[in-house]
């Protein structure tokens, strides 16, 4: 056993697979003791907020300001106001007014605008153009003038006796905060999602859901699967038959048309995260069943079982004591790949919107169903998303390197 | 030839098959015996001849297709669990590969216990039950206290195959089947098993049935012979009748087979 254990941990394969896992079980139990938001808490009033440091421009204000002193601040302060749309139109009044075309570096804030200060003047007429153009250009002219000015910003708040505006200070384009002082700063390393909440925490509750998901459905079908290929690979006859029959039965009703049924008629108040485990645990039982029988019906004519019964052993005692040790570490292995199965499944059904209601926990199957009902993959908002396919993709990887790893430890032949 | 013997195991028109229809194989064909007590008895035949499925018929653990198996005189009946255990007080085997008969998850001592167990000793003091298993150790040659907490796996053939005939000296049988106890070890520890063997059963008195391919461990072993070929007894008799004096060339080939020492082979005939 020890000896066992010990070259399953020298297989290559496992030990990736295994470190991935731990990994994501480490964050899932200690992420909700760090941050202790509740995932459902909806904090951000809007949709899709990007991911990023957002801090509170308020306490900004009464933080203390530095002055620092950079060249390019003004041009990026301009180039990121000027967006694409901008720079081509203040390429063709340039080239209209009569400026080589190769002289114009349209990515190049600085020598942009400086053309554009030296030769803008709004009096000049363009053949051509139309006054909607022409007044599109002043508006232009006039915020970059604005942007290009060293006034600084007032700040003033409304007195409250006398409602008159009273100045408490002034922001220069030189004033900086130090991010540490400010009171209130959060990061949202993946943003929020459409109801505006975290989806970092949500992501971290979601997989801890989708996996206790996956482990309760993954035990309800291998015990399922186990016991009746124990029983009906070892008696045999007549209850092998019966037994063969049903579960034949449900390899040709695809099982996953069985979970939806199954999974609608239930009725959504009544779909908790529990119930779809056992649901797709009770669905998925059948090719552990089949396989397990088969193997069963290899063992049961070995001699060491002879021996057994020549011993006066009972079914049972064979069965638990000669018969399951041995194919302990192929079920092990179903055990594994029921798991991350689980997962997948409680996924596919929460995307056509018959997983776990949604009112008390996240899961990685509900994320993706609100991703997708509010066009996230539409509006270009991965965060809502893909960190899901990625957690998604982990999960099953790291299982399914397990599975390889273990099926290469207990199978010799299959070693590289 | 056998006035005055009762019969221990008798069968008449056993027989097996497997599979249906096209794919029906007849193991055993209608076979007729009558083991007397306290004879050895050898059943030889190649591969294939239906010897092993015989012996588990005789063993109940294969139901025959056909045919019925008299015990003691009486029809056999090991219908339940309950009378299946009681049948297995008194019939008991040794089985071929000495290395797949143990489960391995399982040590030495619970092989043991579990005899103990089946002759009722299940409540004796430990030390009686210890006392018990270095009295069947030393029996065959082998040392209690090294194979205590051992697993079967961590002996040689030779070992594990004395272990087995430990266990039959703890359950006293008053049949024991042996299924080619020697073929899978090698040409030095035969003797030694087969010797312990004959030594086991003047000890307790049981009846050995020999399940073997080898005429010369046959000739060299037992009283009464079968020899079967295809699912049939084709020739029966003593030892010194068929061996010596084979009626039929199935005989005649089998015992053509055994290499001996001492003459040169002839390769032409290979």
């Amino acid at each position: 056993m020890k000896h066992t254990i010990r070259q399953v941990f020298r297989s290559g394969k496992f030990v990736v697979g295994f470190s991935i896992f731990m990994g994501i079980l480490l964050i899932v139990t200690f992420y909700p003791l760090i941050i202790r938001d509740a995932p459902l808490k909806i904090i951000g009033q809007g949709t899709f907020f990007a991911p990023g440091i957002y801090v509170n421009v308020y306490d900004s204000m009464g933080s203390p300001h530095y002055t620092i002193l950079l060249d390019d601040a003004a041009a990026k302060r301009i180039a990121d106001k000027l967006d694409d749309d901008d720079r081509q139109a203040i390429k063709e009044w340039l080239v209209a007014a009569g400026i080589s075309e190769d002289a114009i570096e349209i990515e190049n804030t600085e020598s942009l605008l400086d053309l554009w200060v030296n030769n803008f003047d709004p009096t000049t007429r363009i053949p051509g153009m139309t006054n909607a153009d022409r007044n599109y250009y002043i508006r232009l002219n006039t915020a970059l003038d604005g942007l290009l000015s060293t006034e600084g910003a007032i700040v003033a708040s409304v007195n409250p006796e006398t409602g008159a505006l009273e100045e408490k200070g002034v922001i220069r384009q030189t004033d900086y905060v130090n991010v540490n002082q400010v009171p209130n700063v959060r990061v949202l390393p993946l943003g929020t999602d459409n109801f505006g909440r975290d989806v970092l925490t949500e992501l971290v509750q979601a997989t801890a859901v989708s996996l206790r998901i996956g482990i309760v459905a993954g035990l309800i079908a291998t015990f399922i699967g186990l016991v009746l290929g124990l029983v009906s690979g070892y008696i045999g006859g007549l209850v092998d038959d019966v037994i063969m029959f049903i579960t034949n039965l449900f390899i040709v009703i695809p099982s996953f048309v069985l979970l939806i049924l199954i999974s609608f008629s239930i009725g959504q108040e009544q779909r908790g995260a529990f119930t779809i485990a056992v649901v797709i645990g009770f669905t998925s039982w059948v090719w552990t069943a089949r396989a397990v029988r088969s193997q069963v019906i290899s063992l049961r004519n070995r001699d060491h079982v002879n021996l057994s019964k020549l011993s006066g052993h009972s079914i049972a005692h064979i069965i638990a004591f000669d018969i399951l040790p041995y194919i302990a570490s192929y079920v092990v292995m179903a055990l594994i790949l029921q798991i991350s199965s689980g997962i997948l499944a409680e996924a596919g059904l929460s995307i056509l919107g018959l997983g776990p209601r949604t009112t008390d926990v996240p899961t990685l199957g509900l994320m993706m169903n609100w991703a997708m009902i509010y066009q996230a993959h539409i509006l270009g908002k991965w965060w809502a998303y893909f960190p899901v396919i990625i957690v998604i993709a982990l999960i099953a990887f790291s299982m399914n390197l397990m599975n390889t790893g273990l099926d290469q430890v207990f199978n010799p032949a299959l070693r590289d | 030839m056998n006035a005055g013997k009762k019969p221990c195991l008798s069968g008449r028109g056993v027989t097996k098959e497997f599979g249906f229809g096209r794919n029906k194989t007849v193991a055993v064909d209608g076979v007729d015996f009558d083991f007397y007590e306290g004879e050895i008895i050898s059943i030889v035949g190649e591969s294939g001849s239906g010897k092993t499925t015989l012996a588990k018929m005789l063993l109940g653990l294969i139901n025959a297709t056909e045919g019925d198996i008299f015990f003691q005189g009486k029809k056999r009946n090991i219908g339940s669990h309950r009378k299946k255990k009681e049948y297995w007080k008194s019939i008991q085997a040794i089985f071929q590969d000495p290395f797949s008969s143990y489960n391995t998850f399982n040590k030495i001592d619970s092989v043991l216990l579990d005899c103990i167990r089946m002759r009722g000793g299940g409540r004796l003091p430990r030390e009686k039950k210890i006392e018990l298993m270095t009295e069947a150790c030393s029996f065959v040659n082998l040392k209690f206290e090294e194979l205590t907490n051992k697993y079967p796996f961590e002996l040689s053939g030779g070992q594990q195959q004395r272990l087995m005939i430990a266990r039959i000296f703890l359950l006293k049988p008053q049949i024991l089947l042996a299924d080619e106890p020697t073929s899978m070890i090698d040409a030095c520890s035969r003797t030694t098993i087969l010797d312990t063997l004959m030594q086991l059963r003047d000890e307790i008195g049981m009846t050995p049935i020999f399940i073997t391919h080898d005429i010369g461990l046959a000739y060299y072993v037992s009283d009464t012979v079968y020899i079967m070929e295809r699912g049939k007894f084709v020739e029966s008799g003593t030892a010194d009748q068929v061996i010596l004096n084979p009626k039929k060339p199935y005989t005649q080939r089998l015992i053509n087979d055994v290499p001996k020492i001492y003459e040169e082979w002839d390769l032409s005939t290979v």
